[in-house]
Formats: structure tokens, sequence, C-alpha cells
């Protein structure tokens, strides 16, 4: 940046004092937009917080689920489906809400008309990821409030591994959707991808049988896949303590890999 | 600087000016590449402040390349490129903001509303434009809490174009804005383009209208296979097209086109099937069949083209206008 600055200086008396750099308060203004735009197209918000929500109160209703079972470890099926529902609200932000947006703005051109003012187009890409960050808490907060609130969910059991184990699911999961917008061109192969990824993966994290109640051999599988390494570090923190730390190291790897990948494919055009 | 100093293109010494005499865009020498694809060969222009300054050309001849070049959006293999003394690479932060452009293609997001859109683009620069006032000046005001998606193509184009001054900028770099217009519409921005300029800003407007050019252009660059093949007046430019002639014959023998191409008259020498097509000025005629007889070739079949060519972009580039409409209307 050195070079630009002194460049700088011997500009400024044709051009006025101009420092080169957008004023702050722009980054404000792109996140007020893109939540208005979040708020208008609610397909995110309802695939990553309605539905997990409207699953809680289904399963929350299902009689069977409420049965403590030594299977699960003293918890009930429904104790054990609230990380698998944590988790289906983040693969959908991770996989779908992020990528779609940033993939229709490169489609439309309004990444280009970006790069020709003075705010980074960077900010455009940080600007989706603060406003998917807090879906991705508000999805949180609700399916644990709820789940505690009106289904006698005990509360967790280690706070700071349930932090630990979210920021690196997130970080992981939406390292994976960078990179899906990193490789698909229109819109419309974001939502391909992102959902042939999504059903395997909640697959993997026991949306449709429990990982309790997995083979050995699946689970292993399991515990190498972004959703099924946290569904453990979750239940985990939640049931028994802080979790081990190999699930961590799966989650933290993909985020390492996949944000490797997403910045090495990424076109701004 | 005079303005409306006819040149030609490469016509340019590295003199450092003062700040002042300086002009608002040069470019020198200009060259960019796309793997074996010359898109843009070897150009050079100066645009003073304060002018309109078009860049014509047919698709695919060099122009929006050009210009992504001139606003740092793509980097040049080589030459220089200067837009109020900054370099679209290095000062780029500088460079776009004072630099306004409306790109061809570019679309919104179509749940967002137009006053929306003003306000954050306004946040992006220091000295920004009144968005109550540009929005009036573009006729958009009626529209400000329109969604994107419920605005014509005229209004999209105009919404383009006040994204491209909301930081009033110094240059406005304008590529293709009338294209996909209807011809009101078109009539309509060209106001509004003169509007701009008579607020001190300098506009370099991207088109393949010939009319466009003729009505809006003090000066005007021909660019064709990636070269300035003139850069003068729009009506210097119609005086050397209505000098130009061009003939067409069939060889009575194989030939080398070097040949014709020695000579001062001939511009151009193409082959089509039998014939062969000559473009040139003077004493054309004359000097083909006196340089071809000298090597033993007979022209024969000769047609000569004398009509129906005013327009000096079919003149000067030897193709014709894609879009043909803007040149006859």
């Amino acid at each position: 940046m050195s070079t630009l600055e002194l460049s700088a200086v011997g500009k400024r008396s044709r051009l006025g004092a101009s420092t080169g750099t957008a004023p702050r308060a722009a980054f404000g203004q792109i996140v007020r937009n893109e939540v208005r735009l979040a708020l208008r197209r609610p397909i995110g918000l309802l695939g990553g917080v309605g539905l997990p929500v409207v699953l809680l109160v289904i399963f929350g209703e299902i009689p069977a689920f409420k049965q403590v079972l030594p299977s699960f470890g003293g918890g009930s099926i429904f104790d054990a489906y609230v990380p698998v529902l944590i988790c289906f609200g983040l693969a959908m932000l991770a996989l779908l809400g992020l990528p779609t947006p940033l993939v229709s703005y490169r489609e439309l051109g309004v990444l280009r008309r970006l790069s020709t003012t003075p705010v980074p187009r960077s900010w455009l890409l940080a600007a989706q990821g603060v406003v998917q960050l807090g879906t991705a808490v508000i999805t949180v907060a609700a399916v644990l409030v709820i789940s505690m609130t009106a289904f006698g969910v005990p509360a967790p059991k280690n706070s700071a591994g349930l932090a630990v184990s979210l920021l690196l699911a997130i970080a992981g999961l939406f390292a994976i959707g960078l990179f899906i917008a990193s490789i698909a061109r229109t819109a419309t192969a974001v939502n391909v991808i992102g959902r042939v990824t999504f059903f395997p993966l909640m697959f993997f994290a026991g949306l449709w049988l429990p990982r309790a109640e997995m083979p050995s051999l699946l689970l292993d599988v399991s515990n190498y896949t972004p959703l099924g390494a946290m569904v453990q570090a979750v239940q985990t923190s939640m049931k028994t303590g802080f979790p081990p730390v190999a699930p961590l190291l799966v989650l933290a790897a993909y985020a390492v890999v996949f944000g490797y990948l997403a910045r090495r494919f990424f076109r701004w055009e | 600087m005079n303005v409306l100093e006819s040149g030609t293109a490469g016509r340019h010494d590295a003199q450092p000016a003062r700040a002042g005499t300086l002009p608002a865009v040069e470019i020198a020498h200009l060259r960019k590449t796309y793997g074996p694809l010359v898109a843009v060969d070897d150009v050079s222009f100066s645009v003073a402040e304060g002018e309109i300054f078009g860049i014509l050309g047919p698709n695919g001849a060099g122009k929006t390349t050009t210009v992504e070049c001139a606003i740092g959006l793509r980097t040049p293999d080589s030459g220089t490129i200067r837009l109020m003394g900054l370099d679209p690479r290095a000062d780029a932060a500088m460079l776009h903001e004072v630099v306004g452009v409306q790109l061809q293609a570019s679309a919104l997001p179509d749940k967002l509303r137009v006053g929306e859109i003003l306000d954050m683009y306004r946040s992006f620069y220091r000295h920004p434009a009144d968005v109550g006032e540009l929005i009036e000046v573009l006729g958009l005001a009626g529209k400000r809490k329109g969604f994107y998606r419920s605005l014509s193509g005229g209004q999209r184009q105009r919404l383009s174009v006040a994204l491209a001054l909301i930081g009033q900028p110094k240059i406005a770099v304008l590529d293709e804005m009338t294209t996909g217009l209807d011809p009101q519409a078109r009539r309509d921005a060209w106001a509004l383009i003169e509007g701009i300029r008579d607020r001190g800003v300098t506009i370099v407007l991207v088109t393949h209208f010939m009319e466009e050019a003729e009505r809006l252009c003090d000066r005007v660059a021909l660019i064709d296979h990636g070269r300035v093949v003139a850069l003068d007046t729009p009506a210097g430019l119609a005086t050397r097209a209505r000098d130009t002639k061009s003939m067409r014959f069939a060889p009575s023998a194989p030939f080398d086109d070097g040949l014709l191409t020695v000579l001062s008259e001939v511009t151009r020498v193409e082959h089509k099937g039998q014939h062969v097509e000559v473009t040139g000025t003077g004493q054309l005629v004359n000097a083909v069949i006196l340089a071809l007889a000298a090597a033993g070739v007979t022209a024969q079949d000769v047609q000569l083209d004398s009509s129906n060519l005013e327009d000096a972009f079919v003149k000067l580039t030897g193709r014709q206008q894609d879009t043909v409409e803007g040149a006859t209307s």
C-alpha cells in the first residue's frame, strides 16, 4: 500500500483531497441492502430457520420420540434430533443461502459494476457472510431455546464446547458453500449442486437414521463427513462435556481445505 | 489544447505536461491479447477535459476491451494509460473515485428499490451527488420507491447512468448506453449526456451508432481490428469517408498483395473469391491498374464503388455495420 499512498500525495493537487479508499459507512449500507434482499427473497430464511424449527415442533409432538432409550445414552430420540436440526439449518444456509446470491451477483454483473467503484468487491462477499452468519446465529438460538423451553431438552452441558463446535462447523460449511460459489457458473447450478450435496450430508448427520443406530461402518464414514462430525461434536457438548478432538479437527480441516479451494477457483467475472 | 484538433493514431509525445494542461484521458500504444486473440493491437488517443469523446467501431473491434483496460478491469499486455493522471492499476482506488462507469449488460438485484440502490452507491464515494437532484435530472424521481424489476429498459439504463454519476466523477465512461433503447429514449439519453458535459464532466462514449457519434461527440476514434483507423471530428471523418474509394476486379493472374499495399493510395486489399477489393484514396484506380500492369497482371471486370457509402463507418472499416438502424436514420 505504501507506493499507492506515495503516488497519491502528488495527485492531490489535481483531484482535491481524496485518500482513495471507500468510506467505512459503505459496508453498513451494503449489509443493509443484503438484509433487505434476504427478507424479500425469504427462501433462504425459510429453509435455514423456518424448516428446522417446524421439524423441531413436529418431532416434539411425536410421543415415541420422547422415550428415553439406553442406546441413545440415556436421552430421547428427540434429544438426539436437536443437533441434527441445527445441522439442517446451517447446511441449508451454507450450501444454498450463501452461494446463491454470490453467483447471481456475478451472473448479473453486480460484481463487475462494483469493481468500477471505490468499494472493493470483496465487501459484497463479506456482507453476504455477515448476513448468513447472523441467520445462522438465529437458527441455532431458535432451535436451542424452543427445544429447551417447549420440549424440556436439558441445557447444554458444556457451553464453551458447544460454541467451539458450532463455530468450527460454520467455518467448515461456509467454506464448502464458498467453494460451490466458485465452481458454479449460474444460480441454477448452485441450486443443483447445493441440493445434491445437502441430502447425502444430511443422511450422515443422522436425519433419517440417527447416528446412534448406524452400523459401525456407516458411523465411521459419518465421522469424517462435515455434518457427521458436527453432530458428534454438538451432541457431546450438549450431553457430556467438551467434545473430543477428532470431530473438531475434521471440521477445521474442511474449513481449511475448502477455504483454500474456494479462494483458488473463485472467479469474479 | 485545441479540442477539435484533428489528428491521427499514435501521435503522442511523451513530454510531461503540467497539472491543469494534462488531458483527462491519455492512452498510448495499448495492447491486449487473450491467448492467440488480439483484442487490442495498438490503440492510442487522448481526450481533453470537458470533451465528449466517441469510441466507434463494429462489434469485436476492441472498443470494450480498450475501455475495460482504461478503467482497470483488465490489465493490458503493454502500453500506458492515464486517467486524470492516474494509473488504472496502481492508483485503482483513487481512479474509481473520479471515474464513473456505466458498463454494458450490468444488471442489479430485482428486489432492491431504486432509492435503496442509489443510497448504497452514494455511500461508496467521498463527495457524492445529491440523490434527489440526480434522479430528477435523470427522470427517475417518480421511480424512487419502485423495485429494479419494475423498471423499463430505458429506466434501467438511466439508473445505470445515475450510478456512474453519483460519485460526481471528473470522467464518465458510458459503454453502449443507448443500445436496446427505442428512438425516443435514445434521443433523451443524448440530451442527458450533453447535460452531463455541461456540468464539466469529460465523457468517453463507446458506441456503434454513427448517428450517435455525429450528434454528440467532439471527436471520434474509429477502432477496427484492435487499431485506431481514424481519429477526427465527426465532420472530418465524414469528409475523409467521401474521399475514400473502393474498386473491385478479377486479376488475370495471382499477384502478391504487397504490390498494391505499398501504394500510398491504397489502404486495404481484400480477396473475395475470384475478385480482389481494394480500398484507398486519391487516384486509386489509376495507381492500382498501373501497378498491376507493371507486374504483367490485367485487372478484368473492374467495378468502382462510388455511391451509397456516405457512412464513414463502412468506408473506413471496410465492413458492413452489423446494426444499420443507427446509421441510416
